[in-house]
């Protein structure tokens, strides 16, 4: 009896599983094919994979722009989020007052405001300061949507550092600064690294932003691949190249982040 | 120094988490009163920057005629841009689809997500590898969801799903084209299943099994067990993921854009994709502002129960 049904739930799971992952294999799968290969009916599990898609995908100039693009704001605008957000979330950690838990509470609320509803702003002021179409402004945005779960994040992380570990580092004579380097860094390097890592997935997957505000000279990943929605981008070979090379760094970064992801995600109201 | 030495002392960081909140502060007021409030200036200047000028300029925007093709000629209108915005024929739809998009979808990754955690709860061969697999659509990018399903997927020639279809006799499906709203669903609730699933599964660790150990001897069957044990267990978990995803996905954007572009007519248009039409692609700024302040009402609504949520766990 036991026996059956531990056989019955790790085949259920597993067939459940592979449905749900099955769009992923079957992007994988074809990203290896040939176009022809792509669209044969019925579709061929056995091939002799092709690395041919790959090649040219890369070869397109474009791809290596817009992966640069996405690169350089998810990494800029973890970075600068860092070191804005860093600062704060000591602050309130370990200068707790009676407006902390309040201010901390209108940051979350920010971030509960309809992308939608900045659009036009967010667009007129980029337009206006000829910023459309520009790295800069893509970075600032990701940031500033950003800050909110990072400020959050670091928080709940520093707060579990024992105030008598900064007491004694005072005592020493450490400054602020020497007290973040020395101290809380190598205890909440967890923390920041997690912080980090959910910065840079929200960033690289972003598309609200990045299809509004930029196109063929600031544009990211994600609208490179979101313009092979038009018709003649039907060669499925090249778009599954395309699409892999994008996610698939993002989703191993997923896969060791995924609790401080939720936990950033619902910011720690599920423990 | 490492993480050891901070879980040796774990009294401190009980403290520190449920301690009064003045104490430790009232220790270092005086001479640190500023060095606290320079260190927070950044963040909150920003944000609130980031909050309180596009909602300034939205309200002026939506007030005024302003479209981004006749520049220089910005009347006040008064009201005219909301009533503009509300009688227009796709509004009614729009709202209609954006309910029924987060009615959906919300069902769906809440049943599905339970059911499946629940199922790899127990341990079975393979269960971290099982684990991993699940929650990796939830970190492809949107506009890649998005392409994958419309071609390789829901394609009504070439598409794995015409293919299956065709392997049980049946007629394939446009499902773009037939049920465009009802594709979006799909693809949107697909990103979001492992979220709720992840959620659940992180709560369920936390589950008293000595209870249901109990229960059982009691004579509770599985069907008692689950309804009376782990539902209750369940809600605040439940009620996180709902609210969570209210707010994520009000405004579903990348996944109409891609796919049908809002089409055909105006069956998958939601409001989000209404206003950055007006916005961007009919230029009527006044219009889209208005359309604009309507969806921060309707995303505040749900805002203000989870905040709620959450402050009463800051403690």
């Amino acid at each position: 009896m036991k026996q059956l049904a531990l056989l019955l739930r790790t085949v259920s799971a597993w067939v459940i599983t592979l449905l749900v992952v099955f769009p992923l294999i079957w992007l994988v799968l074809t990203a290896f094919k040939t176009e022809l290969q792509a669209i044969r009916v019925p579709p061929e599990l056995f091939f002799t994979p092709t690395l041919e898609s790959f090649r040219e995908v890369n070869t397109r100039s474009d791809y290596l722009l817009h992966a640069k693009n996405s690169v350089l704001t998810s990494v800029l605008s973890t970075l600068v989020g860092l070191a804005i957000a860093a600062p704060a979330a000591y602050s309130m950690a370990f200068f707790r007052t009676r407006r902390t838990r309040d201010i901390l509470m209108w940051m979350l609320s920010t971030k509960m405001m309809p992308a939608v509803g900045a659009l036009v702003p967010v667009y007129v002021m980029a337009q206006t300061a000829g910023l459309l179409d520009s790295l800069t402004a893509l970075t600032v945005v990701f940031t500033l949507s950003n800050l909110p779960i990072m400020v959050w994040m670091l928080y709940s992380g520093f707060k579990d550092i024992p105030p008598d570990i900064l007491e004694a580092a005072r005592m020493d004579g450490a400054g602020v600064w020497g007290e973040f380097v020395h101290v809380i860094r190598p205890l909440a390097t967890g923390t920041l690294a997690s912080t980090a890592l959910l910065c840079l997935v929200l960033s690289w997957n972003e598309a609200f932003w990045s299809l509004n505000l930029s196109s063929a000279k600031a544009g990211t990943l994600a609208t490179l691949i979101a313009s092979y929605s038009s018709p003649e981008g039907l060669f499925w070979a090249k778009l599954s190249a395309a699409s892999l090379l994008a996610i698939a760094p993002i989703v191993v970064v997923g896969w060791f982040s995924q609790k401080q992801l939720v936990q950033g995600l619902t910011f720690g109201a599920v423990k | 120094m490492n993480s050891a030495s901070v879980a040796a002392r774990p009294d401190e960081a009980v403290h520190i988490a449920a301690g009064a909140p003045n104490a430790p502060a009232a220790a270092r007021t005086g001479s640190h009163r500023l060095l606290p409030r320079a260190l927070m200036a950044p963040a909150v200047i920003t944000l609130f920057l980031w909050m309180i000028v596009p909602l300034v300029m939205t309200l002026y925007f939506s007030t005024v005629h302003y479209n981004l093709m006749q520049p220089g000629d910005k009347a006040f209108v008064g009201l005219a841009n909301f009533e503009y915005f509300v009688t227009d024929p796709d509004f009614g739809a729009s709202v209609v689809n954006t309910l029924l998009l987060l009615g959906a979808v919300i069902v769906i990754t809440v049943v599905f997500g339970v059911g499946l955690a629940l199922l790899v709860n127990e341990p079975f061969p393979g269960r971290g590898i099982v684990r991993v697999l699940l929650i990796s659509p939830f970190f492809v990018m949107p506009t890649a969801n998005a392409l994958l399903w419309k071609h390789m997927m829901m394609n009504p020639i070439y598409g794995v799903l015409a293919q299956v279809a065709l392997f049980f006799g049946l007629q394939p499906v446009d499902w773009l084209t037939d049920h465009p709203l009802f594709s979006v669903i799909l693809m949107v609730a697909w990103q979001w299943l492992p979220f709720a699933c992840l959620i659940f599964i992180t709560s369920l660790q936390s589950l008293d099994r000595d209870q249901m150990e109990a229960a059982g001897m009691d004579g509770a069957n599985a069907l008692q067990k689950f309804w009376f044990l782990t539902l209750p267990h369940l809600g605040r978990p439940i009620a996180v993921v709902v609210m969570i995803e209210m707010i994520f996905l009000m405004s579903v954007f990348a996944e109409i854009f891609t796919t049908t572009g809002g089409g055909p007519g105006n069956e998958s248009t939601n409001v989000a994709f209404l206003i950055f039409k007006q916005a961007l692609m009919n230029f009527d700024v006044g219009v889209a502002s208005a359309g604009a302040l309507f969806a921060v009402v309707l995303a505040n609504i749900a805002a203000v129960f989870l905040i709620r949520m959450i402050g009463k766990n800051l403690d």
